[in-house]
């Protein structure tokens, strides 16, 4: 499970043994190279488990991508059957054996034709094989599978001998080798082939655990080589068998720093204002009916509002239903469907198991290229596997999907029981950004809580908000504070009502003193008024006795003077007569 | 007709002349000759000249003897050492049995 020490050093890396890869997918990876070249390879399992493919892939596949021409000796199935089996994997045997690639043989054994009297050896077998790998110059045998030498032939001692023979024999010929063989009880195959082939030791497991099938591969031994000692889950599907590493060997993603907003205002503002980072991974988490799948629509919409492509995987709900359901809260999709942006696919988690829902998911992306994916939910993955195989399958997906720089946005549906909770934990601890969304039961009512459990790389609001469903859409109200604490529902509407009366009553009260004071302004304004009147009237009544007494007094003076004039007058008259003449 | 068309067609395929190989094509002449006089051809085919009809006639060991007549196909491996083996793989029934 880690690289090539060796890798970088080139000096011992023409020392270290040379390899040869299958081009199976996945395989060449966790066995950093493929198989070692010019010397044999075993192949156990049980029946069914894909030992034949494996080894046709081998062939296959050298002989078109490396142009390793193979030789295929089949001791069980005849020529005709192969060509006809692998052809529904695409591969055209018949052409290939034309082209001098690609040579089958089939041995055919069948005891009741076959006596055995005294001494003999395999060298037919030798000969047959070596005239067939000259024939075409082949660098790769496959045989698949010699155990059935021992159904056929019954001097055990021979048997083994001659194989051991034919190994060296194979070896020298420098090519590299698959033997298949059939598991057996307590050993790696039947007829303990292991014990010949002591280089490279590969073991298919095909397990059923609740009806559903998976299928394992494990590296047994593999000398002169470091490899990955897990199992691997491996499938087979119309292209072949892909293997695929539990994780990426490295964890050298570039990460972005680029925000993506998640249609939701108030959510964006909850985290750090801006949204998700770009390529990172979302988990939704929160009890039935809480509005996950609306948060996963929402984003979906708002990523394919942005011209960015966006895949659904509803694992629940049909693309119809959720489509319908959306409407309900005013979120039209379908123009983004027929645009080609927003693609669906729905199947049952139980269809298949995880390890093809994972190479699914995987070829969707490959084919869409989207920027953004959601998983709704990713609880109903647990009926198809264990909690660690879900969470190994999340893991592998996430890395999968953080390399090609693709956000993620998980849901779980989270019960109150124990599994679930583990759940929970054990995909949390994998998540960029966890929230969760939750019942808040109170006062005889249900509400939706919303708050960021936790946001690796940015601020985020510690704060339950209150997240409502209406027609036009979810919004996220507000932190609303009551006397004992925050108000969620109709007692947040209580209580709004509340102090709406409060300044009604308030105001009321306030408009009521102005009056009164302007009442009493008012009263002043006409005292002021009334005592101006008074010092008006007394003014007058003094100027009135100013003029009074001037008029008076000009009277008097008049008259004092008319008085002297008289008086005057009369005496010129009478005294000095003269005068009166000038 | 019997002259024309031998009642026991053998092929015997060996590679090289091992000690195996003689010791099969002596015990098989031998048997031949005591039981099935003048009625058997024996072909024998080296796959160290002839490699590529080994495939032919589904042979993997050395040396097996072949009958291709009368069918169905028999084939006997080993160096045909236990008499009685060889014959009943051939369907022959010994002289010796006839006489009795």
């Amino acid at each position: 499970m880690s690289t090539h020490p060796f890798e970088s050093n080139t000096y011992v890396q023409s020392k270290v043994l040379q390899k040869v890869p299958t081009g199976i997918v996945g395989f060449d990876q966790i066995t950093d190279g493929g198989l070692p070249a010019g010397r044999p390879t075993l192949i156990c399992g049980a029946a069914g488990c894909g030992k034949t493919l494996f080894s046709m892939e081998f062939i296959v596949r050298g002989a078109l991508e490396f142009n390793e021409p193979g030789v295929f000796m089949a001791f069980e199935e005849k020529a005709e059957e192969l060509v006809m089996n692998v052809a529904s994997l695409g591969f055209d045997l018949d052409k290939l054996q034309n082209n001098k690639l690609v040579k089958i043989d089939h041995v055919h054994i069948e005891r009741n034709e076959i006596e055995e009297t005294g001494e003999y050896d395999l060298d037919g077998l030798f000969i047959r094989l070596g005239y067939a790998i000259d024939s075409i110059g082949a660098k790769r045998v496959v045989l698949d599978t010699i155990e059935n030498l021992f159904s056929g032939l019954s001097n055990q001692a021979i048997l083994r001998s001659e194989i051991r023979r034919l190994f060296q024999w194979l070896k020298e010929k420098e090519v590299t080798v698959i033997i298949t063989g059939e598991k057996g009880d307590g050993s790696l195959t039947r007829q303990g082939l292991e014990e010949y082939v002591s280089d490279c030791v590969i073991l298919l497991d095909h397990r059923v655990s609740n009806q559903i099938s998976t299928r394992l591969l494990r590296i047994i031994k593999y000398r002169g080589s470091l490899h990955g000692t897990n199992e691997y889950p491996y499938l087979i599907d119309e292209e072949g068998i892909s293997v695929l590493p539990v994780t990426s060997l490295k964890l050298l993603n570039n990460v972005s720093s680029e925000r993506a907003s998640s249609g939701i205002k108030a959510l964006d503002r909850m985290l750090g204002d801006r949204g998700f980072y770009k390529g990172s991974s979302i988990l939704i988490s929160g009890t039935a009916g809480t509005g996950k799948t609306s948060i996963a629509s929402i984003f979906a919409n708002e990523t394919c509002s942005r011209g960015e492509k966006c895949i659904y995987f509803a694992f629940e709900e049909s693309p119809q239903q959720i489509l319908r359901n959306m409407r309900s809260i005013g979120l039209d999709m379908q123009g983004h469907i027929e645009k080609g942006l927003l693609h669906f696919h729905s199947s049952r988690p139980t269809i298949y198991g995880l390890e093809m829902h994972l190479v699914a998911i995987h070829k969707m992306i490959k084919k869409h290229r989207p920027s953004v994916v959601i998983l709704d939910p990713i609880t109903n993955l647990i009926t198809v596997g264990s909690v660690s195989e879900v969470k190994s399958m999340l893991i592998r997906l996430i890395d999968f999907l953080q390399v090609e720089q693709i956000t993620v946005m998980f849901t779980a549906l989270s019960l109150n029981s124990v599994v679930n909770e583990q759940m929970d934990e054990g995909v949390s601890s994998l998540v960029d950004t966890w929230i969760l969304v939750r019942d808040i039961e109170f006062n005889g009512e249900r509400n939706r809580g919303i708050y960021v459990m936790k946001s690796r790389g940015m601020k985020h609001s510690n704060q339950v908000r209150e997240f409502v469903i209406r027609d036009e859409g979810v919004e996220i109200l507000d932190v609303y504070l009551g006397k004992n604490g925050v108000l969620t529902g109709s007692a947040r509407e209580a209580q709004q009502l509340e102090h709406a009366t409060d300044e009604v009553l308030r105001n009321h009260q306030i408009s009521r003193k102005d009056r009164e004071i302007l009442r009493k302004k008012m009263v002043l304004d006409a005292k002021v008024a009334s005592l101006k009147e008074e010092f008006d009237s007394l003014e007058e009544e003094l100027n009135k006795s100013h003029i009074e007494e001037q008029l008076k007094k000009e009277v008097l003076e008049k008259n004092r003077g008319e008085l002297t004039r008289i008086r005057d007058r009369d005496s010129y008259n009478n005294s000095d007569p003269a005068k009166n003449v000038n | 007709m019997e002259k024309n068309t031998p009642a026991l067609e053998l092929r015997l395929y060996i590679a090289g002349k091992t000690t195996k190989s003689v010791n099969a094509l002596n015990n098989l002449r031998t048997y031949c000759e005591k039981h099935m006089k003048d009625q058997y051809i024996i072909e024998v085919i080296d796959l160290l000249v002839q490699p590529q009809l080994a495939e032919g006639d589904q042979i993997f060991a050395v040396p097996t003897l072949v009958r291709k007549v009368p069918e169905p196909i028999r084939k006997i491996i080993g160096d045909l050492s236990n008499e009685e083996k060889v014959l009943v793989g051939l369907n022959i029934r010994p002289v010796k049995a006839l006489n009795e």
